[in-house]
C-alpha cells in the first residue's frame, strides 16, 4: 500500500474514530434502557435470573435463530471439507500425561456443565454456558485420540447436533396450541419448558461446537 | 467522564485499530482476526453503555453480545475453515488483488 | 377465506417451515430432493396465505412470546414484506426446481445443496417479517453465512476466492450495521422498528447509526463503489445460487435499507444523502452496464448487468416523486425473476458446452430452444421493453423524473436501457453463429430448462398486469415518509 493511500485511510479511520467517540460521548449519563421493563416481568418469566429470562423468554426468537446459525455453520464447514480428510487429520499421539489428566477431567467438566445449566435460572450460566465447557470437555476428547465409533457418527451425531433447534422450535410451536403466540409459554410451565430447551441446547451446542473443531465430517461405516 | 463512557470509548477504538487492520492485512488469518476485534469492540460498547443504567445493569444488551458472540464464533468457524480449503486448493493464504477471475 | 384459516399465524409458519424442511434435509440427505421440494410446496402456500390475510387484515404485527415490543421482538408484516415474501417464494420455487436437476448427484451428502438452500430461505423470510433492528442482524448472519457457504459448494479456485472474499465483506457489513443497532438501543431504549421511528431525532448517535447502517447496506447490495466483491462470487457460484444471490440476497439488504429510511431514520434522512445515493446509483448503471459489455464470460455478464440493475433501485432516493418507489419496487421484482431466469440459461448453457465463453456459444439457440427463450424473454424485462415488468418499472422510473424535470436521471435511464440492450444482443447474436470448433453437447435436464423459462415468464406476466403488486405495495403506507 503506497504512502499516499495510507495517509487517505489513516485520515478516513480517525474521522471514523472521532465521530464514533462524539457519538458516544454525548449519550446520557444515566439511560435505564430496558431494564425497568424487565424486572417488571420477571415474575412472569419463570426464572429468576434477568439475562436467562431475556435470552429464554422475552426475546427467545433471537436465541431460536442464533441455534439455526450455529447449525448453519456447521452444515456449512461440511459442505467445505471432503469426507476423505477424516482420515488425514493427524494429531500427534496423547502423551500419558493428557491421558490421565483426561481421565479427571472429563467426568469434572461435565458436572461443571451440568451446573452451569441449572444455575442459568438464578445466576449467570445457562445453556451456552454449559455447552461450551461442554465442547471444550469434546475437544480435550478429540485431542487424546478419541473417535465417535462409525455407527454413531452418521444418523446419531445428525440428531444431536439438530436436536437443540429442534426442541427449541418443537417447544416454541407447541405452545401455539390454545391460541397462544409462538414462545409464550403457559405461566406454570415457563420455569420447566426454559429448563427442557436449554438442557437439548447444551448438548447441542457441545456437539455442534466440538464438531466445528474436528472440521470434518466424520467418517460413518454406514450409509447416512 | 463515568467509567462506562471510558470502555465504550475503548470499545471505539478496538473497532476502528481493527478495522484498519482488516484493510492493510493481506494474510486472510489476520483478516478473520481482525474482524473478530472488530465484533469484540462492538460489544464492549454494548455491554459497557448498559451499566448507565441505575440499580443493576441493563441486561438486554447483556442478552444481545450472548447472541452476538455465539454468531461471531460460527461465522468465524466457516472463515477459517474456508481459509484452510483455499489454502489446499490454491496453495496461497491470500486474495488475488485483481478482481476478476480469469 | 374461511375463520380458521384466516386466524392461522401464517407469518410464524412461512418463518419456521423452511427452517424445519432445512433440519429435515440434513437428517434424511438420500430424501433431500422430496423434501426440500415438500418444504418449497409448502412455504410457498404460506407465503401465499399470509398475502390473503394481509388483504383481509391490513397490516399485521405479531408479538412474538406475547410481550409485545419494547420488551418482546414483534414480527410485522405489511406489503412490502408480503411482496418481497412473495417474490422469494415464486424464485424459490424455480431455484427447488432446476436444483433438482442440477444437484442430482448430491445424494448421500447431508451438509449441501438442500440444507444450506432452506436455512438460506429462513433467513430471507425472517428478515422480510422482522419488526425489531437487532433481530434483524441475526437474520443477517442466517442469510450470509448460508449465502458463502452456497457459493462455496462450486468447489473451484474461483468459487472458494470468491466466497472467502463474499464473506468478509459480509461480515465487515454485518459488524458496521450491529454498531449503528448498539447506538440506536442506547440512545432510544429500544430496537424495535416503530418504536425507534417515534423517537429518532437528531442527535451524534443517531447520525453516527444512519451513517454505519447505510454503507453496511450500501455494502451488502453491492453499490458501487462497493460492488467489487458481487462479480466473482455471482460469476462462480453454482447456476443456481447465483440465480439466488442475484435474485434475493441482494435484495434482502436492499429491503432493510428501505425500512431503516422510512421506518427508524424519517427524522433525520436528508435530500443530499438520497441525491448522494441515487448518483451512487447513476454511476453503477453506467458502470455496470459498460463492464458488462466488455465480459467474454456468459456468467460474468449477466453478474456485472446485476451491479447495473442494482444502480436503478438507488435512483428513486434522488428522484422527488412518489411514485419512484413504485418504480424501484416493481424493478426490484421483476429483476428478481428476470436475472435468476438469465442464471439458469447461463447455467443450461454451461453445463450443455461444458464452458460459457460467450464468443463459442455455438448455435446454442436451435439446439437448446427452451433455454434460448428463456435468455430472451429475461433480456426483454432487463432491457425494459413492453410487454414486461421490467418495462413498467422503467416507465414508473422516467415518469417520476420528468414530473419534477430531473432531466440527469432520466438520461441515465435510458441510456442504461440502451447498454442493456447491448450487452443482452451480444449474447443473443453469437447464440445464433456457429463456433469455430464444435463442442460435445451434455443434456440438459427439461426441469432446468423449464424453471428457467417459467421464471422468465413470470417477469413478462408481471407487465401485463401491474395493478395487483401496486395495490399490494400500497398496504401499510410504507413509503409514507415521502412528501408527495
Amino acid at each position: 500500500m503506497n504512502k499516499a493511500s495510507s495517509i487517505l485511510l489513516f485520515t478516513v479511520l480517525a474521522a471514523l474514530a472521532v465521530a464514533l467517540g462524539y457519538a458516544v460521548i454525548f449519550l446520557p449519563e444515566q439511560a435505564e434502557g430496558l431494564a425497568t421493563a424487565v424486572s417488571d416481568q420477571m415474575g412472569n418469566s419463570g426464572v429468576d435470573h434477568s439475562v436467562t429470562a431475556v435470552l429464554l423468554n422475552f426475546r427467545g426468537y433471537d436465541t431460536l435463530l442464533e441455534m439455526a446459525v450455529l447449525l448453519l455453520a456447521l452444515i456449512g464447514v461440511w459442505s467445505l471439507a471432503p469426507q476423505s480428510r477424516a482420515e488425514t487429520i493427524s494429531i500427534p499421539p496423547a502423551s500419558p500425561v493428557l491421558l490421565a489428566l483426561f481421565r479427571l477431567l472429563i467426568p469434572l467438566m461435565i458436572l461443571v456443565a451440568g451446573y452451569l445449566l441449572w444455575v442459568g435460572a438464578h445466576a449467570p450460566g445457562g445453556a451456552f454456558q454449559a455447552g461450551a465447557v461442554l465442547a471444550a470437555a469434546g475437544v480435550l476428547a478429540l485431542l487424546c485420540g478419541k473417535r465417535l465409533e462409525g455407527r454413531l457418527a452418521g444418523w446419531p451425531l445428525r440428531f444431536g447436533l439438530v436436536l437443540g433447534t429442534a426442541m427449541f422450535v418443537a417447544v416454541a410451536a407447541a405452545v401455539m396450541v390454545g391460541g397462544a403466540h409462538l414462545l409464550q409459554y403457559p405461566l406454570e410451565w415457563a420455569g420447566g419448558l426454559i429448563l427442557l430447551i436449554e438442557a437439548a441446547a447444551t448438548f447441542s451446542i457441545g456437539v455442534t461446537l466440538m464438531a466445528l473443531f474436528f472440521g470434518v465430517r466424520p467418517i460413518t461405516d454406514q450409509r447416512p | 467522564m463515568t467509567l462506562s463512557v471510558l470502555y465504550a470509548l475503548a470499545g471505539v477504538g478496538l473497532f476502528v485499530l481493527a478495522l484498519h487492520g482488516l484493510i492493510v492485512h493481506a494474510h486472510l488469518l489476520r483478516k478473520v482476526l481482525a474482524l473478530n476485534i472488530m465484533g469484540s469492540g462492538v460489544f464492549l460498547i454494548m455491554v459497557a453503555l448498559a451499566r448507565r443504567a441505575t440499580e443493576a445493569p441493563d441486561p438486554v444488551p447483556h442478552a444481545m453480545v450472548i447472541t452476538g458472540i455465539v454468531v461471531a464464533v460460527s461465522a468465524t468457524a466457516l472463515a477459517l475453515v474456508l481459509l484452510l480449503r483455499l489454502k489446499e486448493v490454491t496453495g496461497r493464504t491470500e486474495l488475488d488483488e485483481d478482481q476478476t477471475p480469469s | 377465506m374461511s375463520n380458521e384459516l384466516n386466524t392461522m399465524p401464517w407469518i410464524v409458519w412461512v418463518i419456521l417451515i423452511p427452517l424445519i424442511g432445512a433440519m429435515l434435509c440434513f437428517m434424511w440427505p438420500r430424501r433431500g430432493k422430496l423434501l426440500g421440494m415438500i418444504t418449497t410446496l409448502i412455504t410457498g402456500f404460506t407465503a401465499f396465505m399470509l398475502y390473503l390475510q394481509l388483504l383481509d387484515h391490513g397490516v399485521i404485527r405479531y408479538a412474538l412470546g406475547g410481550w409485545g415490543a419494547p420488551l418482546g421482538i414483534d414480527l410485522y408484516a405489511d406489503g412490502l414484506s408480503v411482496l418481497m415474501l412473495l417474490m422469494t417464494a415464486l424464485v424459490g420455487l424455480g431455484v427447488s426446481l432446476y436444483g433438482v436437476g442440477y444437484f442430482k448427484q448430491d445424494g448421500e451428502n447431508p451438509a449441501g445443496f438442500w440444507p444450506l438452500w432452506l436455512l438460506m430461505w429462513a433467513g430471507l423470510n425472517g428478515l422480510f417479517l422482522a419488526g425489531d433492528v437487532f433481530n434483524l442482524y441475526v437474520t443477517l448472519e442466517l442469510l450470509g453465512l448460508s449465502a458463502v457457504a452456497l457459493v462455496a459448494l462450486a468447489g473451484s479456485k474461483e468459487a472458494l476466492s470468491a466466497a472467502m472474499r463474499y464473506l468478509l465483506v459480509s461480515l465487515l457489513g454485518s459488524l458496521c450495521y450491529l454498531l449503528g443497532v448498539v447506538l440506536l438501543y442506547h440512545a432510544y431504549g429500544t430496537v424495535d422498528i416503530q418504536l425507534l421511528g417515534a423517537l429518532v431525532n437528531s442527535n451524534p448517535a443517531t447520525y453516527g447509526a444512519l451513517g454505519l447502517m447505510v454503507t453496511a447496506m450500501m455494502l451488502k447490495s453491492a453499490l458501487f463503489p462497493l460492488h467489487f466483491w458481487l462479480p466473482p462470487a455471482h460469476a462462480s457460484a453454482p447456476a443456481p445460487i447465483s440465480a439466488l444471490l442475484s435474485a434475493l440476497v441482494v435484495k434482502a439488504s436492499f429491503y432493510l435499507l428501505l425500512r431503516l429510511w422510512f421506518d427508524v431514520f424519517p427524522a433525520v434522512t436528508t435530500v443530499d444523502i438520497g441525491l448522494v445515493l441515487g448518483t451512487l446509483g447513476a454511476a453503477a448503471i453506467l458502470w455496470g452496464s459498460i463492464q458488462a459489455l466488455r465480459q467474454t464470460r456468459l456468467k460474468l455478464l449477466v453478474a456485472y448487468s446485476t451491479v447495473a440493475q442494482l444502480g436503478y433501485l438507488f435512483l428513486p432516493f434522488a428522484l422527488l416523486s412518489p411514485i419512484a418507489w413504485q418504480g424501484g419496487v416493481y424493478l426490484m421484482l421483476s429483476h428478481a425473476l428476470a436475472k435468476a431466469a438469465m442464471f439458469m440459461a447461463a447455467g443450461n448453457i454451461l453445463k450443455y458446452g461444458g464452458h460459457d465463453r460467450i464468443a463459442d456459444l455455438d448455435r446454442v439457440a436451435q439446439r437448446l430452444p427452451i433455454t434460448m427463450t428463456a435468455f430472451c424473454l429475461a433480456g426483454v424485462s432487463l432491457m425494459g421493453l413492453p410487454p414486461s415488468g421490467g418495462f413498467i418499472a422503467k416507465w414508473l422510473l422516467l415518469e417520476a423524473a420528468l414530473t419534477h424535470n430531473q432531466w440527469v436521471w432520466a438520461a441515465v435511464m435510458i441510456i442504461g436501457g440502451l447498454l442493456a440492450a447491448g450487452y443482452v444482443f451480444k449474447v443473443v447474436g453469437y447464440a445464433f453463429t456457429k463456433a469455430d470448433s464444435p463442442h460435445d453437447a451434455r443434456p440438459v435436464p427439461l426441469t432446468m430448462e423449464w424453471a428457467a423459462l417459467g421464471l422468465a415468464a413470470g417477469a413478462i406476466i408481471l407487465g401485463l398486469n401491474a395493478h395487483y403488486p401496486l395495490a399490494l405495495l400500497d398496504i401499510g403506507k410504507p413509503f409514507a415518509g415521502m412528501s408527495p
